[in-house]
């Protein structure tokens, strides 16, 4: 989906015969429904993985109890509760917001058609190793035609993906018995305890990811998030006439 | 997709793009939970809120999974978790199960009583809230059973149990009604270690593990819920339905 592209102008007052200046082109990129569930779910996810540390660190293994192997002494520094009820106050609670941002994120996307901008099709897949070329392997960088590159597709699909991996992992480790299909899918509790951990480890991968390509666009991708609006996206600049994208 | 205008002024834009910023801040109202003033009650009202939709997603006669014989952990790797002592000192053969509250029939109930009533066994997994969890053999006679006996209110919502070590619980009368919860006087087919909570526990495979009192002293039938739970009261889930 292209989006319009337009021109901010700033009065051009030493003569009024003259056309305004172009200071910059923008383009309404992030709805704000899109704004608000990406906001809510940084806070929700934040709590949702802090406090799940909490949980984990009290049972820090993923065999028996007896005897008990524990995997590794996670840090209590970076962990949300203070102790195991208290971690699970804040999990129980916030899962309500973490899902209830995914429903009304993947119901909007569905409803307003934004989801073409997000969603990796078959037509994304010959342009995403050009891209992983470019970024990793110092190749040239590939045409921008769109919001959002082939590669950058394939990722923030992945990622919804994983979040809706992470409650169907997370229902069948808290409701074992009346979702017993849903463990039994994973293989039962055990084996989806182990799940949900890891799409937890996906899931930050995902954000370390992003996060480090946020740093590497700069201030107005980041802006965009916040406003909507991108100011001079590199689809747009190309344009002979500022136009050229509708 | 809005329809802008080609061309904007400068101003207007910074105008567009603040509102559009300002728009987001309700989210700000997440804050609260890091007020300390509220964050204790806001938590616990998320937590009934989970206790709520668990009551909901709870189905009466829907069995928890159960397993083979050759799936059983055995005895010795069943973890004895306990919050007190593991032998609060019970005198076996001079013990009884106190009953009261709404039932017809009140008093001091032997343990013969109880075993007389039809004996199930069966083979689920135990999990506990830290996060492990084995698999089992259980033996004992329905809750159920021994509600009908006593002549239970059928209206009451709750039982209450009080225990030897001082450890108290509850539960709702559905998940008490439920086919698989049992007063467990066996495991592995012989009597229960004093460990284990010899002479009589609970055992509820839909529910987590520390719904399962051991040492048994008292039940109440109840229309209201006086007391709540041991790791209740520290601000565990009440209802904790698997």
């Amino acid at each position: 989906m292209r989006n319009t592209v337009i021109e901010i102008v700033r009065a051009n007052e030493g003569s009024d015969k003259e056309e305004p200046i172009i200071v910059a082109q923008a383009v309404y990129e992030h709805p704000f429904v899109v704004r608000l569930c990406h906001w809510l779910n940084t806070i929700a996810l934040f709590v949702m993985v802090g406090s799940g540390l909490q949980i984990f660190r009290a049972f820090p293994s993923f065999g028996a109890k007896i005897p008990e192997r524990d995997l590794v002494n996670w840090p209590q520094a970076f962990a949300i509760g203070g102790w195991l009820g208290g971690a699970l106050q804040w999990h129980l609670t916030f899962m309500w917001i973490y899902i209830g941002t995914g429903l009304l994120y993947i119901g909007y996307q569905i409803f307003s058609g934004n989801y073409r901008q997000v969603l990796f099709v078959r037509r994304d897949i010959s342009g995403v190793w050009p891209m992983v070329k470019h970024y990793f392997f110092f190749g040239e960088k590939p045409p921008i035609r769109e919001a959002y590159n082939p590669l950058q597709k394939q990722a923030y699909t992945a990622a919804i993906v994983l979040g809706v991996l992470s409650v169907l992992t997370g229902f069948a480790v808290w409701k074992p018995v009346q979702f017993s299909w849903l463990a039994w899918m994973m293989g039962g509790f055990h084996y989806a305890r182990i799940w949900h951990f890891a799409v937890m480890w996906l899931i930050l991968l995902f954000v370390f990811g992003h996060l480090v390509m946020v740093i590497l666009h700069g201030w107005n991708n980041f802006v965009s998030m916040l406003t909507g609006w991108k100011k001079d996206p590199e689809y747009a600049v190309s344009g002979s006439d500022g136009t050229s994208d509708q | 997709m809005k329809n802008y205008n080609q061309k904007m002024d400068e101003k207007k834009f910074r105008q567009l793009s603040r509102r559009e910023l300002l728009k987001l801040t309700p989210i700000l109202a997440l804050g609260a939970f890091a007020a300390p003033t509220l964050q204790e009650s806001l938590l616990k009202k998320g937590l009934h809120l989970s206790d709520w939709s668990s009551g909901l997603l709870f189905r009466k006669e829907h069995p928890a999974p159960t397993f083979a014989d050759a799936d059983v952990a055995p005895l010795a790797s069943f973890p004895l978790n306990y919050y007190d002592v593991d032998d609060p000192g019970i005198d076996l053969d001079g013990w009884t199960l106190t009953v009261s509250g709404a039932v017809q029939k009140p008093g001091e109930y032997k343990l013969a009583q109880i075993q007389a009533l039809q004996r199930v066994r069966q083979n689920t997994r135990h999990i506990c809230v830290e996060g492990w969890d084995v698999i089992g053999r259980f033996g004992g006679a329905r809750l159920s059973d021994f509600l009908n006996l006593v002549g239970a209110d059928p209206t009451a919502r709750f039982i209450t149990v009080n225990c030897a070590d001082d450890y108290y619980e509850s539960l709702d009368m559905a998940t008490a009604r439920h086919p698989q919860t049992l007063l467990c006087y066996e495991m592995y087919d012989q009597p229960l270690t004093r460990g284990h909570g010899a002479p009589l526990r609970l055992q509820i495979p839909t529910k987590i593990g520390y719904k399962q009192a051991k040492y048994l002293t008292e039940l109440k039938v109840t229309h209201v819920l006086d007391k709540v739970g041991y790791w209740e009261d520290q601000g565990y889930s009440w209802f904790y339905g698997l």
